[in-house]
């Protein structure tokens, strides 16, 4: 699903900072993986460049089978609204839009008539367990219910993979543990490709697999399908 | 690009959201184009007002009268005064060539008209010829106007100007046939003019009594002497030039220094209708550049206030591109708010000032009650609207290039 060769990405602001040096990682269809590393390892930039929000210097990066590569800003646009679906720390969701409506945006971008799309953000959050809260406001909902509106928006569109970006950072552990466990489920129940991104052990160690990243590098691939290794950082 | 209920409530959206934002935005273009519709529908309006003066008179025509020489020529002194006799006319009529019609017209002043027991005071009894028509075309309200046969004849025949119609005879009557008196002479009424020119001449066609020139002459001796020559150029023919022929002849056969400049008095009608369309024409052009000067300074509000806007959404664009907005969306979404604000403010602001101009033309009205179209052609009004249109896409297009720049990746860096 993900295939990444030798992928190195440099900053040019000011000293030049070299932050990923040649990546290697191989993804396949319905694995449930974590990429972990300390801040400024590099898991931020290799994630906006597996999310295309980033484009990266060498090296070669195929989605789904489709090289990405030098893309225009409207492929890239096209590339993620299809293949990706994003669920970020902050959920980023829009303030003055109501759950129905956050959830149907992407759907908004790919042309589909109004009642179709709020339809489908309908089913969208009831199957998260929202279907009351629909026409709440962002503001007027719970840090994990606004991160529940924001996984039905990255899953409204069917995409090939799930991006999490510290899904869980600004949540308690409850909550975090609830996200955890939804994106488990969909993962168990619909073999769905995941990848999240975090420095957090606990969240970790609820994925199959872990990648460490440590200074650009990918250091040890984990197999974590026992869901033991956080007993390591204990 | 799509455009779709979905479009429209998603600018909306970000409209109203804050509200006084938008309407401050707005009243600018709001305020441009209401300065605009009023100071053209007003300058329209004052126009008309002023091309109302010459009415009823013909354009091309012109008026020479004779006054004192200021310059002594062939052993007469200056400060002669001398009179344009009946024969001047005849002589002008053969020798300048660009003349169309010339005729002569004398005046008496202060007459009192007496019609059974009612009087007509301080009337003026002008003395006329058939083709004075041609300078002053008449509104005949009933008969007709002074004819030839009246002046080969000199018959005691009157015509009626609209205010001692209206004091001797009731409104409706049929005053032909009618004897009045003036100066103990008896005159027939053979008509009843409407006109109401407000150039006057030797006196205003609605306030007087015109008789035929001829008879005129002999019931107040007037002579050969003729007050004024009014007289029309040929089409082709500048006013200016015939005038100066007239005055050249003039000054010929009345022994008048050729370089006297105020022995024989001009009045140009049509260069005063000239003088007037310029004025018009720097009015019209200064009302445009102030109205589009205004319109202007709304609309750089417009694109400022959206510059800001931008420059606040810039994770909420971000989120969009991130999931997959193109940025023709996001170009296409900030100029469509763009010119929805400017189109409706700008619309409003039409509105408002059409309102208000028609409102002025219920209010101000002339004596003959006819309006004076205190108001935009349609042809303006379409072209403000084009103008607000295009305006509007001007000033979204900085904001929108500075919105379809902005990286999804910004909008996770905002945080």
């Amino acid at each position: 699903m993900i295939h990444l060769k030798d992928i190195n990405k440099t900053y040019n602001n000011g000293a030049p900072l070299h932050v990923l040096k040649g990546i290697n990682l191989d993804i396949e269809k319905g694995e449930f993986v974590s990429i972990m590393g300390a801040s400024g390892s590099g898991k931020s930039t290799l994630l906006n460049i597996l999310g295309i929000l980033d484009n990266y210097d060498t090296g070669e990066y195929y989605l789904a089978d489709k090289l990405v590569k030098n893309l225009s800003e409207t492929q890239a646009a096209e590339f993620r609204n299809r293949l990706i679906g994003f669920i970020f720390q902050s959920f980023n969701l829009i303030s003055f839009k109501n759950a129905m409506e956050n959830v149907a945006l992407p759907l908004y971008y790919q042309g589909v008539g109004r009642r179709k799309r709020n339809l489908m953000a309908m089913e969208y959050l009831d199957r998260l367990g929202l279907k009351d809260w629909a026409n709440h406001m962002p503001s007027e909902m719970s840090g994990g219910q606004k991160q529940r509106v924001a996984i039905a928006r990255a899953l409204i569109t069917q995409p090939q993979i799930i991006l999490a970006d510290e899904p869980t950072g600004a949540l308690d552990s409850k909550t975090s543990e609830e996200v955890m466990g939804i994106l488990k489920d969909l993962h168990a129940e619909q073999g769905l490709t995941i990848v999240v991104v975090t420095h957090e052990s606990g969240v970790a160690n609820q994925t199959d697999k872990i990648v460490h990243i440590k200074d650009g590098i990918i250091g040890a691939i984990d197999d974590n399908s026992n869901h033991d290794k956080v007993m390591e950082f204990k | 690009m799509r455009f779709d209920q979905d479009t429209f409530t998603e600018i909306l959206d970000t409209l109203t959201r804050n509200k006084s934002r938008s309407l401050m935005t707005a009243f600018g273009v709001f305020w441009g184009i209401l300065m605009l519709v009023l100071l053209s529908g007003g300058s329209n309006g004052i126009e008309k007002m002023l091309w109302a003066q010459f009415n009823g008179f013909a354009t091309n025509s012109g008026v020479a009268f004779a006054e004192a020489t200021s310059l002594p020529y062939k052993g007469f002194g200056k400060g002669r005064s001398w009179d344009i006799e009946r024969k001047d006319i005849d002589n002008l009529k053969k020798n300048v060539k660009s003349i169309d019609v010339i005729t002569g017209k004398s005046s008496e002043w202060g007459k009192v008209v007496t019609y059974r027991e009612l009087k007509y005071e301080d009337c003026t009894v002008q003395g006329l010829e058939a083709c004075y028509i041609s300078i002053e075309p008449q509104e005949m309200l009933y008969g007709r106007f002074i004819n030839e046969i009246d002046n080969i004849e000199s018959r005691k025949v009157c015509v009626l100007g609209k205010q001692p119609y209206e004091a001797l005879f009731m409104k409706g009557e049929n005053p032909c046939g009618k004897l009045i008196g003036i100066d103990g002479i008896q005159y027939k009424v053979v008509g009843v003019t409407m006109s109401e020119s407000n150039i006057s001449i030797n006196g205003r066609m609605s306030e007087s009594v015109t008789i035929p020139m001829s008879t005129l002459e002999k019931a107040y001796n007037k002579g050969a002497s003729i007050q004024v020559l009014c007289y029309t150029a040929k089409s082709g023919h500048k006013v200016s030039e015939v005038e100066e022929e007239i005055a050249g002849i003039l000054k010929s056969v009345h022994y008048i220094n050729p370089d006297d400049k105020q022995a024989v008095g001009q009045f140009n009608v049509e260069e005063m209708f000239q003088m007037v369309e310029n004025v018009f024409l720097g009015l019209g052009i200064l009302t445009w550049l102030v109205g589009l000067g205004t319109l202007l300074a709304g609309i750089i509000g417009v694109s400022n206030i959206m510059m800001v806007t931008v420059k606040e959404r810039t994770s909420e664009i971000g989120i969009r591109r991130a999931i997959g907005a193109k940025p023709n969306d996001i170009l296409m979404q900030i100029i469509a708010e763009c010119l929805l604000l400017t189109s409706l403010a700008g619309l409003l602001g039409l509105s408002a000032g059409v309102g208000m101009l028609g409102l002025a033309d219920g209010l101000i009205k002339t004596d003959a009650g006819s309006n004076f179209g205190f108001g935009i052609s349609l042809s303006s009004g379409i072209g403000i609207t084009v103008v607000l249109v295009l305006l509007g896409i001007v000033a979204s297009m900085a904001p929108a290039l500075r919105a379809m720049s902005i990286k999804p990746i910004e909008a996770m860096r905002e945080e």
